[in-house]
């Protein structure tokens, strides 16, 4: 995806707002993405922290899994994810994985119930752009005939992130006030239907709001209006998730790695775990029971230098015991911040690591995450 | 009389006598956005032409820095230890990187002066 030429890369409907509000644009999942606007990687990080950060997260797969009842398109669903969605209530959404029959993670995703009950039978789903379309193909060749995908790829996707994001949109939208933590609800956002839920990948309190790809662009410019919302590229949306401690697909967690080693195994539902029924089941319940032969942990570096994705960690006799999986300068920390997988035996938090960066062992330990406070409203 | 010359990778000299300092373009810290950390190499190490002489990280991505001639590291620049930003604010004066004693200052003739540097960038947008 790294040779597409510009031409050849979609563009999200805000791609004009991006350009006109002086955006470095990159290749990402086959999008023509934001990675930073004038405010730079750091003061984008910090002003999300601060008060509230808008970004573009169109490039994501949205689509709705329908069938004739709930009961039915949970159960399907669970064929392929752990999680448990047929207690998912009415207006709750739930993160889980798409798994492979060796139990390895093929996509993250967001499962949400809608709220009203004239919507039972159908799951929202959001996934990554990069996967998309394998997880669209997925999911269709394993859902049984009564249970359909529709792929919704007239949407568009926006989050506001931050302390004050929610209190920024209530102008708008005085619903979303009313959200707890990992809910959502179908309504407007001043004239514009939208479907708007309290949720994030920031650490921050905030919501994502779904609407027609043909209003993203006039919600956004409402948004910025606001002078406490500044426009947040893909640079700061990965500072801002590594320091709460969030995986990104594709470099922390990906078919090779189960949900126990990725430290999800939270989201492993209590029911499935008694009643399995899920790919790579056996493997997953036996993980939770013996534990994983190596497990993802915090990483913090010693001193300022960061240690990048790829860097090896190493114990006390230079045998390699890990790797870190992603990595970088914690802005909000003032530090640097990763996280890896180790070997079980140096999974404690506060075990000391080495970290070979550029062939020079540096000193760490395993710390505990997220790397900042966490905000979500609950 | 001193001239400050520049490198295809973005690294500046300034040679006064036989010692030349070196730090990256302004271009450069624009490209890589707000430095968090500079990696220096040791007072008294021998770099050829080419070498790796010190990595520059941003939030996002560390990038390594050559040494645009052959020499010995007589100075670094501390003050980048407890402030990487100097690099955005001023890389072409007090964000210098380090400074070298040439050991073959022909090496010199084969950088550009400022102005083929600004042809050179104006070129890459």
């Amino acid at each position: 995806m790294g040779t597409q030429t510009t031409e050849e890369l979609l563009k999200t409907p805000l791609h004009g707002l991006h350009v006109e509000l002086g955006a470095k644009m990159v290749p990402f999942a086959g999008y023509d993405m934001p990675v930073q606007y004038k405010l730079g990687v750091l003061g984008e990080h910090l002003h999300t922290r601060e008060k509230a950060g808008l970004f573009d997260v169109s490039h994501m797969g949205q689509a709705v899994i329908e069938g004739p009842d709930h009961e039915t398109t949970a159960r399907a669903l669970e064929t392929i994810v752990a999680a448990d969605l047929v207690g998912l209530e009415r207006g709750c959404m739930r993160y889980t994985q798409l798994l492979n029959t060796e139990g390895g993670i093929l996509d993250d995703l967001m499962v949400t119930r809608p709220a009203d009950a004239s919507d039972d039978g159908k799951l929202l789903v959001v996934v990554n752009a990069a996967c998309k379309d394998g997880d669209y193909a997925f999911l269709q060749a394993n859902l049984p005939k009564s249970v359909s995908l529709r792929i919704r790829g007239e949407l568009a996707l926006l989050a506001l992130q931050g302390p004050a994001a929610v209190e920024i949109l209530a102008n708008w939208c005085p619903e979303a006030a009313d959200l707890a933590f990992m809910t959502g609800v179908s309504t407007f956002f001043d004239t514009i239907p939208c479907h708007i839920s309290r949720s994030g990948y920031t650490g921050e309190d905030g919501c994502e709001i779904s609407m027609a790809a043909d209003k993203a662009e006039e919600m956004a410019r409402m948004l910025l209006s606001d002078e406490g919302v500044e426009p947040i590229g893909l640079g700061a949306r990965d500072s801002l998730r590594l320091e709460a401690g969030l995986c990104l697909y594709g470099h922390d967690i990906d078919e090779t790695t189960t949900p126990v080693e990725a430290a999800l195994t939270w989201s492993v539902g209590k029911r499935r775990r008694e009643e399995g029924g899920f790919p790579g089941a056996e493997k997953i319940l036996g993980q939770i029971a013996n534990g994983a032969s190596r497990k993802r942990v915090g990483i913090q570096p010693e001193g300022k230098g960061p240690a990048r994705e790829g860097t090896e960690i190493v114990d006390g006799e230079g045998n390699v015991i890990g790797v870190v999986t992603s990595g970088g300068f914690g802005p909000t920390a003032n530090a640097p911040v990763a996280m890896g997988y180790v070997a079980r035996e140096f999974a404690k938090v506060g075990t000391p690591l080495t970290l070979m960066v550029r062939g020079k062992p540096r000193p760490a330990e395993v710390a505990s995450m997220p790397f900042i406070e966490k905000r979500y409203r609950k | 009389m001193s001239t400050v010359k520049f490198t295809e990778e973005h690294e500046w000299v300034l040679v006064e006598g036989d010692v030349a300092t070196i730090g990256i373009s302004n271009y450069a810290q624009e490209q890589l956005g707000d430095v968090v950390f500079v990696e220096l190499p040791d007072v008294g190490k021998e770099l050829a032409k080419g070498d790796e002489a010190a990595v520059v990280e941003s939030v996002k991505a560390a990038s390594e820095v050559y040494a645009p001639v052959s020499g010995e590291i007589v100075e670094i620049n501390g003050v980048l230890d407890e402030t990487p930003a100097k690099v955005n604010e001023d890389a072409q004066g007090d964000g210098w990187f380090v400074k070298m004693k040439l050991s073959d200052a022909s090496e010199l003739n084969e950088l550009m002066d400022e102005a083929a540097y600004a042809t050179f960038t104006a070129g890459l947008d």
